[in-house]
């Protein structure tokens, strides 16, 4: 049985489909692949500075892509697409992670500075290193993981910037191209995971509005496969 | 002066308590009407008694010694302590017993989450009523108690707890490697699943019918489409779902459940099927339940059991938004 509730409402899961869409890196992969899957992105794309696009089958609604399992999971939006390692970062959000979408490719990586060996003396002489990163808890997980200890220090801004001038001895941070870390005489020491794009779903929505979850769903599968 | 609350519990001033005493006055009159006789346990128990209910997760997060240095815990549902007082109150009864609840329970929380340590639960246990009959009254009772709440557009999810591990067995995956598996389809993380089922050594056709049969959800023909997908765990999960569905077709009371063969819900002692509670209002799950045949037996009572809970704090929230669509019309 798919409920399906039409009309305007403050009830969260009413009118069209609401979709979160992560602006930043992954925003011009995520409108490529709607307008393969055949949703209207024109005025996502245009000059507009609004933050949410109605549309008659499904609401595009942009945000910053950490920001997506939080809606997700509320249920504020019923769907979205965010980074893994956004989903990674925020492991304890209950979203369903029904897709990977395959674009926005890069890697996790531990980065240490060229020829610098900070990381392995502190790691000897005081146990632990220092490790300065976004993803505080990515990073303490793969550190336990590997049997090491780690004090994770979460900065918001230029990571790279952290073990030039000595708050720390390496990053964990997403590489795509390598540029950042080449142009900042930094290079990658450990692979921790790769990232792509994800489609996720709120837990209620995926219940009651499935058919339109597994539409949607269906028609992104098959864009992202193209 | 401001004087601080410890985090994850709150106070509860009268414009609330008005709203939420109705609430709880028309959820007694629902489980009392059907023969369910209220009964309350005292909120710290034994932890030796608690965990014997399931020591995995259900298990309490908050214990402490007594002025005896007896391990003593808040409980963490209701379900275990009812179980307990049936096994030493009512052992000789004649079953099927009826009781009901409604009374706080504590967990642990994530920070900053806005999740609750203590929270308010109603629910009803029938305790020696077997599947389907059993299972389909629950569901009546709980629908009635929906009803009496306002939410007419709520929906109950009906899923079956084996399914998964028989259909894992089935395909030779046991023990360790299970529980990986079983995590990411409870998490319904269906990337990892696919992950997980790969390097268990599972076939790719398998894995496919894995991650496909968790996604069906819908009316009888989920059924069907499932047996399509096969297997013989596949064929008894199906079946059992099915006698549950006609218990509930002859009582008239399968209008608003919906087959979901994606449920898995992360209590360890639930058996057979197992329910979910969603209003198109909210985005967060009203509450849940199902059968716990096994339970009892912990306490030394062979009898099968299904029970439901309501989280009543969330079934407000819902009863407000729902009131207030009604209002915008």
């Amino acid at each position: 049985m798919s409920l399906e509730v039409a009309g305007p409402g403050r009830a969260k899961s009413d009118g069209p489909l609401k979709l979160a869409v992560p602006r930043g890196a992954l925003l011009e992969g995520t409108l490529d692949l709607l307008d393969a899957a055949g949703i209207e992105t024109a005025p996502v794309r245009g000059e507009s500075r609004a933050l949410i696009f109605p549309g008659e089958e499904m609401s595009l609604v942009t945000m910053r892509p950490s920001d997506v399992p939080t809606y997700v999971e509320a249920g504020a939006a019923d769907v979205g697409i965010t980074g893994k390692d956004v989903l990674l970062e925020q492991s304890d959000r209950m979203v369903y992670e029904l897709l990977d979408l395959g674009y926005g490719r890069c890697r996790m990586v531990l980065a240490g500075r060229k020829g610098d060996e900070s990381l392995g003396e502190s790691q000897r002489r005081l146990g632990m290193m220092r490790i300065a990163t976004k993803y505080p808890r990515v990073a303490e997980r793969h550190f336990e993981a590997t049997g090491r200890q780690v004090e994770a220090i979460e900065v918001k801004g230029s990571i790279e910037l952290a073990p030039l001038i000595g708050l720390a001895d390496g990053i964990v941070d997403l590489v795509a191209t390598g540029r950042t870390l080449e142009e900042n005489d930094l290079e990658v020491r450990e692979e921790i995971v790769e990232c792509t794009a994800r489609f996720v779903a709120n837990r209620v929505a995926h219940k009651l509005r499935a058919a339109e979850v597994d539409r949607l769903t269906a028609k992104l599968r098959e864009a992202a496969a193209r | 002066m401001i004087h601080p609350i410890p985090p994850g519990t709150r106070d509860i001033l009268p414009d609330e308590m008005r709203e939420l005493r109705r609430l709880h006055r028309d959820l007694i009159e629902v489980f009392e009407g059907r023969g369910y006789g209220e009964v309350a346990t005292p909120a710290i128990e034994y932890d030796e008694v608690l965990s014997r209910g399931d020591g995995r997760t259900a298990g309490s997060a908050f214990r402490f010694f007594d002025e005896r240095g007896d391990l003593l815990a808040l409980r963490s549902d209701m379900t275990v302590p009812l179980a307990r007082l049936v096994a030493s109150r009512f052992a000789t009864a004649e079953p099927p017993l009826r009781l009901c609840y409604l009374a706080n329970a504590f967990r642990a929380v994530r920070p900053q989450r806005g999740q609750m340590r203590e929270f308010a639960q109603a629910g009803v246990e029938l305790i020696g009523a077997p599947a389907p009959q059993g299972t389909a009254e629950v569901v009546e009772v709980l629908e009635a108690a929906l009803d009496a709440a306002g939410l007419d557009r709520a929906v109950i999810g009906l899923g079956d707890a084996d399914l998964y591990r028989q259909l894992l067995a089935e395909l030779g995956v046991e023990g360790s490697d299970r529980d990986p598996i079983l995590e990411r389809l409870a998490m319904h993380d269906l990337v990892g699943l696919e992950v997980e089922l790969s390097q268990a050594g599972i076939g790719e056709d398998q894995v496919a019918t894995c991650a496909a049969l968790s996604q069906l959800r819908g009316g009888r023909e989920v059924l069907d489409q499932a047996r399509e997908l096969g297997g013989a765990a596949v064929e008894r999960a199906t079946a059992r779902l099915g006698e549950t569905l006609e218990a509930l077709e002859r009582r008239g009371a399968a209008d608003r459940v919906q087959i979901d063969l994606g449920l898995l819900r992360d209590l360890g002692y639930y058996s057979g099927a197992i329910l979910e509670v969603y209003d198109p209002a909210l985005g967060h799950v009203l509450g849940g339940g199902g059968r716990y045949d096994g339970l009892l037996r912990r306490f030394g009572l062979d009898l099968p059991a299904a029970g439901f809970a309501l989280y009543l704090e969330r079934v407000h929230l819902a009863q407000m938004e729902e009131s207030r669509r009604g209002e915008d019309k």
